[in-house]
């Protein structure tokens, strides 16, 4: 019998795609490029650059503000992306992490917000994991429910509690530690061309109350932390057992693949990141209350990671991006925000159910399915 | 009744992503007769590769569970009884598997042989009796515990990991007696860079032997039908099972599919493992297996070699009363 061998190079599509465009590029190159889209990052709320920054509210803060949606994103993303999923009280574990920060800092104790952040990220995973241990062996729908009701339970023991401050919640909490290295200059615009202005500066890394562009760099610098062991991690037994799980979850567990345990890790993981997240809002807000962690807080960071492409961690970056910068981009049009929301959600349900950049295996099927039609067609007559 | 192991239960979700499409699997191959049963063939020539190579080293590796020796009981199913309220899918059913050989595990539709593989591999606790394995009971352990201990299975209806390549379907199976986590994997740690290493290699090694290594990166549901059913078979076989339990692993091939699949059934057999093969097909299973035991309404009505089988009055009068009541 012949043994033929399948060319897999002759199957590829003709016209590669952005991935495989950014794949071949040479690696110095594609170093180089990660450098200058660091240093981009790094600089964009000092650019000032039109349109993009925020006109009615301070762009640092903006970009704060969607670095959390993002490390948020990121977490949630392990659970409902990677594990399937649905946590729809996402929010208990960011208020959990908050509060950690409120009641160690000002509240009822002064530690050292160093000392603080890693006690919030393991509390909060710590009630992921009590959360999740008794939830995780039922199936589907009751998860989504009961987490929904964890997110409110949260919110009303904040608010009932006098401990942890009750309705009014937690105010003076303190700045993190800084350390004054270098002042980076601002562009100006308003003589139509960028010119740069030494005078408006902000300081690497100093936590004051006026420039939150330092949030923005250390909420910058944690997410490259998640996402580096986003990537590890997925790109592991942890993450095929992750996904074989949320395929097909009994032929996972009579694959050898112990799921329990694995949808576990995911729930910790996430509530730990959520967690962080939390704790990074509180940082620089200095004040929380019960009402920063509403049910709708839940709903959106979940749209953040459907919108995105659940599963794909650069989708959920877009995904909270998108969710978090243009209600503040265009704040003018506030009082239509829910509005376009919900219209935007229903288009994109329309033309892109995966998300806007869907995880790799939804596209590469996708474009194999198409392959099949024009072979069915007979157009490959050769 | 709406545990989605359910055999009968037609609208499993993998089944439906696969593409169920029997003509396209090695019909591609020249020497096999294409059948005129009208059913088209897929033209393109990727699909092609049927052939299994069978010189490839695919041997269990050692997971730690005692080895038995060649012709020994290695399972034993103990008057199991299993009941779904009134339905008695499985009434005081006995019989064993030896080491080294193929079991056939036969008998009309509805006759308990799924249920029995169920039982087997932790999906379903019997109502009474129990199964021994390696000598000692498998008692209430999990569905993973039990594949660790060595006893691996393929589904009726296809259940991969629909959305995940032929590789990280292989690497799944392998991963089972690997212990890489988060920790390991984060700190790129010698274990997991070891393990990783291994299953790459292992998975790469079955992709081979069955013949779909040019497909490893293929997603599951994007591979013609037959490759499906050949990758459960290599995923299976990753995770090093003392006893593979193949669930009517033939289904919707055609006649030369079917004795090509005999051909790999007692391959894997040579290279060291225990199949216990269920099928439909009577005259099939004549030919591979060692000994036979048939199933009739949850009973076993008969047990022994295929000559002696196909001579019992009882197997012959079951599956002709059977098909007569089908055709109704
Ligand atoms: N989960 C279940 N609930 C109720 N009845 C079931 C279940 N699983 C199997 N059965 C019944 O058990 C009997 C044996 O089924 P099965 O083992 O699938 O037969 P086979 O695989 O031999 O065709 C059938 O009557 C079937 O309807
Ligand atoms: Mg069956």
């Amino acid at each position: 019998m012949s043994t033929t061998t399948s060319t897999p190079a002759a199957r590829k599509p003709t016209s590669p795609g952005f991935r495989e465009r950014v794949t071949n590029l040479p690696k110095a190159v594609k170093i180089l490029l990660w450098v200058l889209f660091a240093i981009f990052l790094f600089l964009l709320p000092l650019l000032n650059i039109p349109f993009i920054t925020t006109e009615g509210s301070d762009f640092g803060g903006v970009l704060f503000t969607v670095a959390t949606y993002v490390l948020v994103a990121l977490g949630l993303n392990i659970v409902v992306g990677y594990a399937g999923l649905l946590d729809l009280g996402y929010v208990g574990f960011y208020a959990i992490g908050a509060y950690t920060i409120g009641v160690l800092t000002s509240e009822h104790a002064h530690m050292s917000w160093v000392v603080v952040v890693p006690i919030a990220i393991v509390i909060a995973m710590i009630s992921g994991i009590i959360l999740g241990a008794p939830t995780l062996r039922v199936r589907g729908d009751y998860l989504a429910i009961v987490t929904l009701g964890f997110g409110e339970i949260v919110r009303l023991t904040l608010v009932n509690s006098e401990w942890l401050g009750g309705a009014q919640g937690i105010s003076d909490i303190p700045k993190p530690p800084g350390f004054e290295l270098f002042e980076v200059p601002s562009i100006d615009w308003s003589s139509g061309a960028p010119v740069v202005d030494l005078d408006t500066t902000s300081t690497f890394l100093k936590f004051g109350i006026n420039d939150f562009v330092p949030y923005y760099w250390l909420a910058l610098g944690i997410i490259s932390l998640v996402l580096l062991f986003d990537i590890l991690v997925k790109s592991s037994r942890v993450g095929r057992a992750w996904e074989a799980t949320r395929e097909d979850e009994d032929a996972a567990e009579l694959m050898g693949v112990p799921t329990f345990r694995f949808k576990l890790l995911a729930f910790a993981l996430g509530a730990a990141i959520g967690g962080l997240s939390g704790a990074l809002f509180a940082t620089k807000a200095g004040f929380i209350s019960p009402d920063s962690f509403q049910l709708l807080l839940s709903i959106l960071f979940l749209a953040a990671v459907v919108v995105g492409g659940a599963g794909n961690r650069w989708g959920v970056i877009v995904g909270a991006i998108v969710v978090s910068y243009f209600p503040e981009r265009f704040r003018e049009f506030a009082d239509f925000r829910v509005l376009v929301f919900g219209l935007a959600l229903m288009l994109l349900a329309i033309f892109r159910p995966q998300g806007l950049l869907p995880p790799r295996r939804t596209v590469r099927a996708k474009r194999a399915d198409e392959r099949q039609a024009v072979l069915e067609e007979g157009e490959a007559s050769v | 009744m709406s545990d989605p192991t359910q055999p009968t239960s037609g609208d499993d979700p993998t089944a439906a992503a696969a593409t169920p499409d029997p003509a396209g699997t090695s019909a591609g191959t020249s020497s096999v007769p294409v059948e005129p049963t009208g059913e088209r063939a897929l033209a393109d020539p990727a699909d092609e590769v049927t052939d299994i190579n069978p010189e490839v080293d695919i041997a269990p590796e050692d997971i730690g569970v005692p080895v038995v020796s060649e012709g020994e009981r290695l399972l034993e199913v103990d008057e199991v009884t299993l009941r779904f309220g009134g339905v008695v899918a499985l009434n005081e059913v006995s019989f064993h598997i030896n080491k080294g050989e193929i079991l056939g595990l036969i008998g009309p539709n509805g006759a308990g042989k799924t249920t029995c593989f169920n039982v087997m591999t932790g999906v379903y606790q019997p109502t009474s009796g129990g199964v021994r394995y390696l000598g000692k009971p498998l008692g209430k352990r999990k569905k993973f515990q039990i594949t660790k201990l060595g006893i691996a299975r393929t589904f009726q209806n296809i259940r991969l990991f629909a959305n995940m390549t032929a590789l990280e379907n292989v690497l799944v199976g392998v991963d089972a007696h690997h212990s890489t986590g988060v920790v390991s994997a984060m700190f790129r740690l010698p274990k997991h860079r070891r393990e990783e290493a291994q299953g790459y290699a292992r998975a790469l090694e079955l992709l081979t032997f069955m013949g779909l290594d040019g497909k490893a990166d293929e997603l599951a549901r994007n591979l013609p039908y037959g490759d499906q059913r050949r990758l459960e078979i290599a995923r299976a076989l990753a995770t090093s099972p003392q006893l593979l339990c193949l669930d009517e692993p033939a289904a919707g091939f055609n006649p030369a599919e079917k004795a090509k699949l005999m051909e790999l059934i007692r391959t894997i057999r040579d290279q060291g493992y225990t199949v216990l093969l269920i099928e439909h097909d009577m005259k099939l299973v004549m030919g591979v297996t060692d000994r036979i035991v048939v199933l009739e309404f949850g009973r076993k009505i008969a047990e022994g070699s295929p000559a002696e089988i196909r001579d019992n009055p009882a197997v012959i009068a079951a599956y002709l009363g059977v098909d007569e009541e089908d055709a109704s």
